[in-house]
């Protein structure tokens, strides 16, 4: 089988679950067309009146989908751009966050929200940023951020079939980046799961999205001059995956927390603490974290844009500077 | 000259009392040799020395409160002075890192991280004998596994075990994988410890009674006052027996069980067996692992006949010369965690007996006596756990009750 791009393997998914379950429906900002990223690219035309064009008005986008769930619909919204799904936040973290709570757990909303996230298309401000943190911050709001194509596929299947809200996070630059020979490939179908995928005794680094194959590739060039790594991709944002993270922690006593979101109330503090607070004597160096700088807007400019991210020559620096503690 | 000050120890402390001097004006004093003990509101701690030379002058005497940073010694420095001495307890790694790394700059050589420590405790490593890999001469994680794997080769050597378990030739050919052997570091994130049948039969005994038997716990205090003066006075008259209080309260144990039958028992199946004569289990502590003598008939004893049998059973335990026959038909289990420092343990029932008592440490306290007075006293607390299926708390009360007036009641 051909390799598949993490765009195609979305839109495969979304073919495969629309077809299998009558219930399931997309709902999002220019999807009959077939989405600026051409997620849902033909899939109006095959499944007429289940792919369904909502106006700029996130709240509602977000609040349809949530009277859906509640009426034992599977819908799957999509958010043009994740920058901009701050205007739901009070539908997703006021109301579908809790909704299970609030029945006693009689009532369950079956909910997706997937958005294109993260920077390095020079998208500028407002097509660029990293927001998992606010959501994961969350209870009740699962949050899955995938790496590798075979994830893509398995976890968002997953969230689908999830009965409690799932945000379903495609990092927009791996969208036809990012290629994988699918068939073999691990698949992680268990939200809340994270998965090392290199193995390594000097230090362990954690990531998600772009930044895990930026890890990985330096990860690679490290392994050249005699560090080896090993790399935990995530996977699962919240719930986090405390079992793997302390144990690819304590594999090394060294941990290097990467991710393009800025640093202050970043993944990264809070994975920090789980390990600060549970294998503090396993810990052989400072626990180091690798972030966008706490400044509001990611610059458009080529330069700037490249400044503002870490990349894998930054994530190797950090990695030499750790490794040699 | 140098001086040494008090260091903060804990982010919140602002003062520390010098408890003990440990080394006098003139003393030669090594780097990180301990000067004094500290005590502050939050931990007590030796305090290391960071110069190397000879102990000038006290300016802190024993017992008294001063700020953070207060001069508490001087101490003259040898002339091979170590090259940069580092802050007193704690080194700031902010101010450590500032400093550019030269050649052969062993400023962090003394900086251990969590698991280095751990790992260097654990396999009993002087952490001083090597030279660290890391940054500043920092002794890295790896470079005390590689100590420890390199160890773990020489004794599977010195065993005759090869190094790596290579696999096994059947005659007809066929390859069986190698046996898991548990002697040498199967992994750098754990160290493999084969379990010794003792410490295998105290995990079985252990987790046997914690499924089968629902077991509950309670506790009573007893001014100890008189035993601790009974014990002064009597201990000169035992030539050979180190007196500890173990054998009064065996003994005292004992007796109480004389009146309480119901305690005096094991747990058989569909039945319960009392037993009209006390054989007291005694928990011992060895380097093998716990294990639970019994001294036989143990009310008919003095209490310098119990502590001549006690001490025996100890010696014997240490030399791993325990008889099966030491070990069987115990009725009652006393456990004498006070020798560990405890003051409060929660132990757990020696099936299939069901009762064990613990005697915690005896400490001085203010406690408030007839009259309303304060007075101090010698008190200790006394810990029972039992099985909850053969009694209840009533009488594991009245039992706790009445020994803690015989306790009381010796002087």
């Amino acid at each position: 089988m051909a390799e598949v791009s993490v765009l195609e393997a979305v839109r495969e998914t979304l073919d495969e679950v629309l077809a299998a379950d009558e219930r399931v429906f997309l709902l999002g900002e220019d999807l009959e067309a077939g989405g600026v990223f051409r997620a849902t690219d033909g899939l109006s035309a095959k499944y007429p009146g289940r792919v369904l064009d909502a106006p700029l008005a996130e709240s509602s986008i977000i609040g349809i989908t949530i009277g859906a769930a509640h009426y034992g619909q599977r819908p799957v919204a999509e958010i043009q751009f994740a920058d901009f799904i701050h205007a739901g936040f009070d539908q997703l973290c006021s109301e579908a966050s809790r909704w299970s709570w609030r029945t006693r757990g009689e009532q369950y909303l079956p909910m997706v929200v997937r958005t294109p996230w993260g920077g390095g298309v020079h998208g500028g401000q407002h097509h660029s940023q990293s927001i998992e943190a606010y959501y994961a911050h969350m209870p009740g709001i699962k949050v899955v951020a995938p790496s590798f194509p075979a994830d893509y596929r398995s976890l968002l299947k997953a969230a689908i079939a999830d009965p409690n809200p799932v945000l379903f996070l495609e990092h927009k630059r791996t969208y036809r980046l990012i290629r994988q020979e699918v068939d073999g490939a691990p698949a992680e179908d268990r939200i809340g799961k994270s998965r090392i995928t290199r193995h390594g005794d000097d230090l362990t680094v954690f990531a998600y999205g772009l930044m895990l194959h930026e890890s990985l590739a330096a990860a690679e060039e490290l392994a050249g001059e005699g560090i080896e790594c090993t790399v935990v991709d995530l996977l699962t944002l919240n719930p986090l995956d405390r079992e793997t993270i302390l144990e690819a922690a304590r594999a090394t006593g060294k941990v290097l927390i990467v991710h393009e979101d800025t640093l202050t109330g970043g993944l990264g503090g809070e994975i920090a603490g789980i390990i600060a607070e549970h294998a503090f004597e396993d810990l052989d160096a400072p626990i180091r974290r690798l972030a966008g700088p706490d400044i509001p807007p990611i610059p458009f400019h080529e330069a700037m844009e490249t400044a503002f991210m870490p990349d894998r020559t930054k994530i190797a620096a950090a990695a030499r500077d750790l490794a040699a503690y | 000259m140098a001086t040494v000050t008090m260091p903060q120890l804990g982010e919140s402390v602002t003062e520390g009392t010098v408890l003990q001097w440990l080394k006098q004006p003139g003393d030669t004093v090594a780097l990180d040799e301990s000067l004094c003990e500290i005590e502050t509101e939050k931990v007590s701690a030796e305090l290391p020395s960071p110069f190397e030379g000879t102990l000038g002058e006290i300016l802190v005497p024993e017992g008294e409160t001063v700020d953070v940073d207060a001069p508490l010694c001087t101490i003259n420095e040898a002339a091979s002075a170590s090259p940069e001495p580092a802050p007193a307890a704690v080194a700031e790694p902010a101010a450590a890192e500032a400093e550019a790394a030269p050649a052969a700059d062993n400023s962090r050589s003394g900086v251990y991280s969590p698991v280095v420590q751990r790992l260097a405790a654990k396999h009993d490593i002087d952490l001083a004998a090597i030279a660290g890999s890391g940054r500043g001469g920092r002794v890295t994680r790896k470079d005390v596994q590689a100590l420890i794997d390199e160890r773990a080769r020489e004794a599977a050597a010195a065993d005759g075990i090869p190094p790596a378990a290579a696999p096994l030739p059947l005659p007809d050919g066929e390859v069986v994988p190698p046996p898991e052997v548990a002697t040498v570091a199967a992994s750098d994130a754990y160290d493999v410890v084969p379990l010794s049948p003792t410490r295998r039969k105290i995990g079985e005994n252990m987790a046997r009674s914690t499924a089968e038997a629902p077991q509950a716990w309670m506790m009573v205090e007893a001014d100890v006052s008189g035993l601790v003066d009974l014990r002064a006075r009597e201990r000169e008259r035992f030539a050979g027996v180190d007196l500890t209080y173990l054998p009064y309260f065996a003994s005292t144990v004992a007796h109480t069980l004389t009146d309480f039958p119901e305690l005096n028992a094991r747990w058989h199946g569909d039945e319960l067996r009392r037993y009209r004569r006390v054989n007291l289990g005694i928990a011992i502590a060895t380097e093998r692992g716990l294990v639970v003598p019994v001294v036989p008939n143990a009310r008919d004893l003095s209490v310098a006949g119990l502590a001549r049998r006690i001490d025996d059973l100890v010696a014997r335990a240490h030399a791993g010369k325990l008889r099966i026959e030491d070990m069987e038909a115990g009725t009652f289990t006393v456990n004498n965690t006070g020798a560990f420092g405890s003051i409060a343990s929660n132990p757990i029932v020696n099936h299939p007996q069901i009762g064990i008592v613990t005697m915690e440490r005896v400490v001085r306290r203010p406690v408030v006596v007839e009259g309303d007075a304060i007075a101090i006293r010698s008190v200790m607390n006394v810990a029972l756990s039992f099985d909850h299926r053969a009694l209840d708390g009533a009488e594991a009360g009245a039992f706790l009750a009445a020994l803690k007036d015989r306790l009381e009641a010796l002087s």
